[in-house]
Parts: structure tokens; C-alpha cells; sequence
């Protein structure tokens, strides 16, 4: 088995046939994968997440070709999320595209929506510009290096100047070989406005399985971009993730996250507020059971003062899982007048599941109002007892009961049906 | 066919502590039976007992509804049968609106028929509850509103009943609904119910502290409540001689202590 080479990073590049200054980016990757140690429960980042069990040398690259032509994916996947706007759409099996469109209005607009081996090929001047520079960096940890000289696959999507894309971009990326290494780049320019739902998902396997993704969103001065990432794994998968947005002056990101699948995930989500008036808002909707294990380490940064930062994330935990979140909120000196939020809400379903949530403040400016809460709860037994009295059957009071819990959330992803899709598998998980 | 809720000596406890000292109490669908009593007295406690919240535990006697024996159904299923309960204090239900509530409480009914039934179609669903919401002086909104979820009193007991006008019971506890409601609100809530009563020949028992609501829900019986159980029973008058007497005459009567 290919394994975390230097010749494995170049047989995958020589595969994708890319330029020479693709290639060069990755062996400096690789160099600085090589030189990062195997981050283990004595580095703070990862205390609370032991990597012990991963034998990760076994999973190595996904090299192109290896993606199973005739995969059985759910229908829905890859469909057009809205039936009187055509936008975009974009499947691809473990970072090889099956199936791809983009509306003609968005073509003619200048938008660019395609995948990330397309983007490289096509459009070199924005790959060079945006990739891995502004937002994630490969010498952020061994995770991120290992993605930048191994990425394959994922999304791009470029909105120029002043465009408002008003139909939405959707991205699927489906996991067939269990090794996925998975880049999304939007780039919003000034004045632009996009919505991008971005699924990673795949089918309950034995073998265990490695996604290693990296999200950035860039979103410019007066630009908006509602971005939905969406992450359906079979619990085999061990998730490692680099995820960051960054807003200029009065730009708006709304980022929400969704986790349902994986053995284990560690993702480090990171929002700049890099200009005056920038606004972001983090939703994070998760849902453990088994032995699944989440672990995530939010930053809201504030770059610039009079910026707002709301971060909410809301999970139900079941039967042995685990979650942490430790959430930060940074403002530099000078960062005068910002609003920073954030709270975590987790709903204990099992006594035996654990949720560890850690707030954290580092505030270098003093006219500042952040505020933090985090909350542990059970279902409230008042609560079914009155759903109960009307006729509804204990185990629909339940589920009504998470769902309502969640229900605030969901309510940012702007596509209902994907809200019910994500009600649909936490009722599933509810059992 | 008519049916009866027929309670014969019902005892209750919450934890270790006895609430209900032997209740008897038949209402039958068509009749309105007015429950009044003093504070503390046991009337939630017997509401609650009958819709099966599982804090209340009954100790002694029978509940017989529609033939059954009630105190052997979960929650759910007395719902079903065709007993409501519109709550003192209803619970607030986060994140779930008025509508997708009331919406499944007409499903899960359908299901329990039928477990293939696909529930009742939007627009269907969408007429019934404009009907029922403009009977009641509901404002539409509150449709959308997640339930109870900072409603007012009044609103929560408007929306007690419009829970009742939706589900269409057979036999219907108000646990003080006239609290909270203001004048007007008084008026409208109780010619609804009262045009429930009359139209699905409802049987109904009604708690209260006051005339007031007996002015528009006429009731055959009144009954009175003293430390756990019914220790008078009478006609209209009753409740206005309460309104005139007040309760000392009654603990002097039956020899109840009233509580510090
Ligand atoms: N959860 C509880 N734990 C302990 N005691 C309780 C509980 N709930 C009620 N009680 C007691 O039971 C008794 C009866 O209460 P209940 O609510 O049935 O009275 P009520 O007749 O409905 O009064 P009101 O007219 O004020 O509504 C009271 O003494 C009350 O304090
Ligand atoms: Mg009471």
C-alpha cells in the first residue's frame, strides 16, 4: 500500500497532470508534514483527543483512479436543491467529478463553480492567489500539511466582483475508498453574494476510514456568503479538519456546520473579522452516538473593531460519545466597539455520554462587549408530558423534543429540504 | 355512543405525601360538572392524576373512561380516548411551533388508527386551523410561534383551548382556564367552548375560583373540593353561594382545618 511518501506526493500529482508550481506546493507541504510531529494529548490542541488507536501510515493517499465508478449513492445526493432556480451542482466520488452543471445565468454572471483539479487547470491566477494563503496555512499543524501535499478533489467556487449569485451552489462529495483529502476554496469578491451547501458523506464501513479536509471562505469587502457544510460519514472515518472563513469591511459570512458521521472528528474552525463593520455567524448542529468522538476548537477572531462574531453550537450527545468544544474569542489591540458571542448547548440523551465545553476569552482592547455561555441539559420530562397529553406517542415526543432543540438552528440552513434531511437522521439517531 | 369518565375513590400521592383522599365523580359526555375549591385543595392534582402525568401516583380506587380503566393507559392513549386536559400551567415546548404540534397531534391520532396514514395534507391542515384559530380570536402568527414559548397567560390559555378545538375530546378538563384571560378574552374563549360542547356533545369538568366563567359555561353540576376530596355537591346555585360565603362555612360543616 501507497503510503505518506515523497513519492506518493508525486505520483499523485503526476496522475491529476499538474503544473509544476502545483507540484512544487506540495513537496513544500510534504517537508513540513515531515518535520511536524504526530500532535499527541500533550499538546493543548489536543488534549482531550487521543490518536493512540489511529494507525495512520495505513490509510495513506487517495491516489486518482481508485474511485469506484459504479458507487451506490443515496439519490437525493448531488440533486438540485431549489425547483425554480437552477445554480450549480457538483458530484464527485472520492474527489474524482461524476456529475457537474452550472446554470447558464450564472456562467454568462462570470461565477465560477467547479472542481478543484478543473480550478488548477483553468483558472491558475486564482488558485496561486487563494489557495492555502489567506485562509488555512499548511504550517498550522500536521494535519493541515498533510492535506496540502495530498488534497484531492473538492470544490471551487469564484464570485466576481458585485455578482449576486441568487441560486445556490451545491457540492457533494462522496466517499467510496474511505481516504479523502478534500479542498473547498470560495472566494466572494467585493460586493458579491453566494450560498454554497458543501456534503461530505459516506456509507457505513468496516475498514476505517481517514477524511482529511480543509475549508476556506473568503469573503470580501460588502460581500455575503451563506455557507453550509454538511458532513455524513460512516462512523469508520476519522475526521481531521482545517476550516477557515476570513470577512472584509462589512461583509457577512454565515457559516454553519453540521456533524452526524465519523468515528472521530477534530476540526479547527477559525472566523477573521479582518475589516471594520465584518459580521460573522458560526452554527454548529451535531449529533453523537456510539463511541463517536468529536472534538472541536473554534476561534473567533476580531481583527478590526466594530465587528460582531455569534457563534452558537448545539449537539445531542447518545450512549458512549464524547464531545468538546473549546471556543476562543480573540481581539487584537485597537479592536474597539466589537460584539463577540458564543455558547455551547448540549443535550444529554445518555447518562454515560460526556460533553466538555471550554469558553475561552483573550481580549487585548477594553470597549468590547463578549459574552459567553455554555449549558449541559436533559430532555425535560415536563416537556414530553405535555406533548404526551395531546395524544403524541412517547418516542414522537422525543423526537419532536430534539428536533426543537435543533430547530432555531437548522432554521440558517436555507434550504428546507435539507433541514428535513438532517431532521430525518437525527430522528435516526434518535432510534 | 356516549361515554362516561367515572372516578370511584380515587386516591392519589405525589412522592410520599397523599393528595387525594377518595374522590368520587361520574361526568358523562353532555353534562358540564364546575369543580371549586379552596387553594391547595387537590383540583390540579386530580387533573393531573387523569391525564396521567407519572409525578402523581394513584394509590386507591378506579378511573373507569369509555369503559376502560384509565389508570392503566400511558399519557398518550387517554389523549386518544378521548380525555383533554387544558393545563393551569401549560409547559412551553422550545423549537416546535404551534402548528407542526398541532399537526402531529392529529397525526399521531390518524396513526394510532391507521399506522400506514400519511397524516393530514398542508392545505387541509392550513383551513382547520385558520377556522379554529378565528373562532377563538387567535391571532395567525401564532402559528409560526414556537409553543407556549413566551406567551402570555391569556395566550397560553387561548391556545389551550384551541389545542382542545383541534383534538375534539370527548370529555374535557379546564383547569382554570378563565386565569389570565382578560374580559374580553373571558368572553370569546367560553363561547367557543361552549359551542365545542354543544356541537361534539363534550362532557366537561371545570375548575375554577369564580362565577365569572359560569356565567357563559353553564354548569349542571357544582361540586366542592376540601383537602382532597368532593365534600359538596349541588346545582348552579352552589357556586353562587360560594361567591356569597365564601368557603368557612363548608370547612366548618365538614370540620376542615384550614392550612396555615
Ligand atoms: N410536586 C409537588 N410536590 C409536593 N406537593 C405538591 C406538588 N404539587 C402539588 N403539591 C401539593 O398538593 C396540594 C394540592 O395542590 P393542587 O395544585 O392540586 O391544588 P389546587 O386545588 O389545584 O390549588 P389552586 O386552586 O391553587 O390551583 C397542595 O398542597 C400542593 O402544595
Ligand atoms: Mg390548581
Amino acid at each position: 500500500m501507497t503510503t505518506f511518501t515523497k513519492d506518493a506526493v508525486e505520483k499523485l500529482s503526476a496522475s491529476l497532470n499538474e503544473p509544476a508550481w502545483m507540484l512544487e506546493f506540495r513537496l513544500k507541504a510534504f517537508e513540513i508534514y515531515e518535520a511536524t510531529p504526530m500532535p499527541t494529548t500533550k499538546d493543548e490542541a489536543w488534549r482531550r483527543t487521543n490518536l493512540r488507536q489511529l494507525n495512520f501510515d495505513e490509510f495513506g493517499p487517495s491516489i486518482n483512479g481508485d474511485a469506484a465508478t459504479d458507487a451506490v449513492i443515496p439519490s437525493y445526493l448531488g440533486e438540485q436543491l431549489t425547483t425554480d432556480k437552477a445554480g450549480g451542482n457538483l458530484l464527485q466520488i472520492d474527489g474524482v467529478t461524476k456529475k457537474y452543471n452550472l446554470s447558464d445565468e450564472l456562467k454568462a454572471q462570470g461565477v465560477i463553480f467547479c472542481d478543484m483539479h478543473e480550478a488548477v487547470a483553468q483558472h491558475p491566477d486564482l488558485i496561486k492567489q487563494y489557495f492555502m494563503t489567506k485562509g488555512v496555512q499548511v504550517t498550522e499543524g500536521k494535519f493541515a500539511a498533510l492535506h496540502g501535499a495530498f488534497w484531492c478533489g473538492g470544490t471551487f467556487l469564484y464570485v466576481p466582483k458585485n455578482v449576486k449569485a441568487d441560486a445556490p451552489m451545491h457540492s457533494v462529495l462522496w466517499s467510496e475508498n474511505g481516504r479523502t483529502f478534500t479542498h473547498t476554496l470560495a472566494v466572494v469578491e467585493t460586493g458579491a453574494e453566494a450560498i454554497l451547501m458543501d456534503e461530505y458523506a459516506s456509507a457505513e464501513g468496516e475498514v476505517p476510514g481517514l477524511h482529511n479536509g480543509v475549508i476556506e471562505l473568503l469573503v470580501g469587502d460588502n460581500a455575503s456568503l451563506v455557507y453550509a457544510g454538511l458532513q455524513d460519514f460512516g462512523q469508520n472515518v476519522w475526521q481531521f479538519n482545517h476550516e477557515r472563513g476570513r470577512v472584509g469591511r462589512d461583509g457577512k459570512l454565515d457559516w454553519v456546520t453540521s456533524i452526524m458521521g465519523t468515528r472521530l472528528t477534530k476540526a479547527f474552525q477559525t472566523l477573521e473579522l479582518d475589516q471594520q463593520g465584518a459580521w460573522g455567524r458560526m452554527s454548529g448542529i451535531f449529533f453523537t452516538n456510539g463511541r463517536q468522538h468529536l472534538d472541536m476548537d473554534t476561534e473567533q477572531i476580531h481583527n478590526a473593531g466594530d465587528t460582531v462574531s455569534d457563534l452558537l453550537y448545539k449537539g445531542a450527545l447518545k450512549e458512549k460519545s464524547r464531545v468538546v468544544w473549546q471556543g476562543m474569542i480573540k481581539a487584537l489591540p485597537g479592536s474597539q466597539r466589537i460584539d463577540g458571542f458564543q455558547a455551547n448547548r448540549n443535550l444529554m440523551l445518555d447518562k454515560t455520554a460526556r460533553a466538555d465545553s471550554i469558553p475561552g476569552l483573550e481580549i487585548e482592547a477594553d470597549d468590547v462587549r463578549c459574552t459567553h455561555a455554555s449549558a449541559v441539559g436533559k430532555l425535560d420530562e415536563e416537556e414530553l408530558f405535555y406533548l404526551m397529553s395531546r395524544g403524541i406517542p412517547r418516542k414522537t415526543a422525543v423526537e419532536m423534543s430534539v428536533q426543537g432543540f435543533f430547530d432555531p438552528l437548522m432554521r440558517r440552513i436555507p434550504y428546507e429540504g435539507i433541514q428535513e434531511r438532517i431532521f430525518g437522521r437525527i430522528v435516526e439517531k434518535i432510534g | 355512543m356516549s361515554i362516561a369518565l367515572e372516578i370511584k375513590n380515587l386516591h392519589a400521592s405525589i412522592g410520599e405525601q397523599p393528595i387525594l383522599k377518595g374522590i368520587d365523580l361520574l361526568v358523562k359526555q353532555g353534562e358540564i360538572h364546575a369543580l371549586m375549591g379552596p387553594n391547595g385543595s387537590g383540583k390540579s392534582t386530580l387533573a393531573y392524576t387523569l391525564a396521567g402525568h407519572p409525578a402523581y401516583e394513584p394509590t386507591a380506587g378506579q378511573v373507569i373512561f369509555g369503559g376502560e380503566d384509565l389508570l392503566e393507559m400511558e399519557a398518550d392513549e387517554r389523549s386518544r380516548a378521548g380525555l383533554f386536559l387544558a393545563f393551569q400551567y401549560p409547559a412551553a415546548v422550545p423549537g416546535v411551533t404551534l402548528a407542526k404540534f398541532l399537526r402531529q397531534t392529529i397525526n399521531s391520532r390518524r396513526q394510532a388508527e391507521n399506522p400506514e396514514d400519511k397524516g393530514i395534507s398542508i392545505p387541509a391542515f392550513r383551513r382547520l386551523l385558520t377556522e379554529k384559530m378565528d373562532m377563538l380570536g387567535i391571532d395567525h402568527k401564532f402559528a409560526g410561534r414556537y409553543l407556549n414559548e413566551g406567551f402570555s397567560g391569556g395566550e397560553k390559555k387561548r391556545v389551550e383551548i384551541l389545542q382542545m378545538a383541534t383534538v375534539e375530546p370527548k370529555i374535557a378538563i379546564m383547569d382554570e382556564t378563565d386565569s389570565g384571560l382578560d374580559i374580553d378574552a373571558l368572553r370569546i374563549v367560553s363561547e367557543g367552548a361552549m359551542r365545542l360542547y354543544r356541537e361534539m356533545n363534550m362532557g366537561a369538568l371545570v375548575i375554577t375560583h369564580y362565577q365569572r366563567i359560569l356565567d357563559y359555561i353553564k354548569p349542571d353540576y357544582v361540586h366542592i373540593m376540601m383537602d382532597g376530596r368532593i365534600v359538596e355537591s349541588g346545582g348552579p346555585d352552589l357556586a353562587l353561594k360560594l361567591e356569597e360565603h365564601g368557603y368557612d362555612w363548608l370547612r366548618e360543616k365538614h370540620g376542615v382545618v384550614e392550612e396555615a
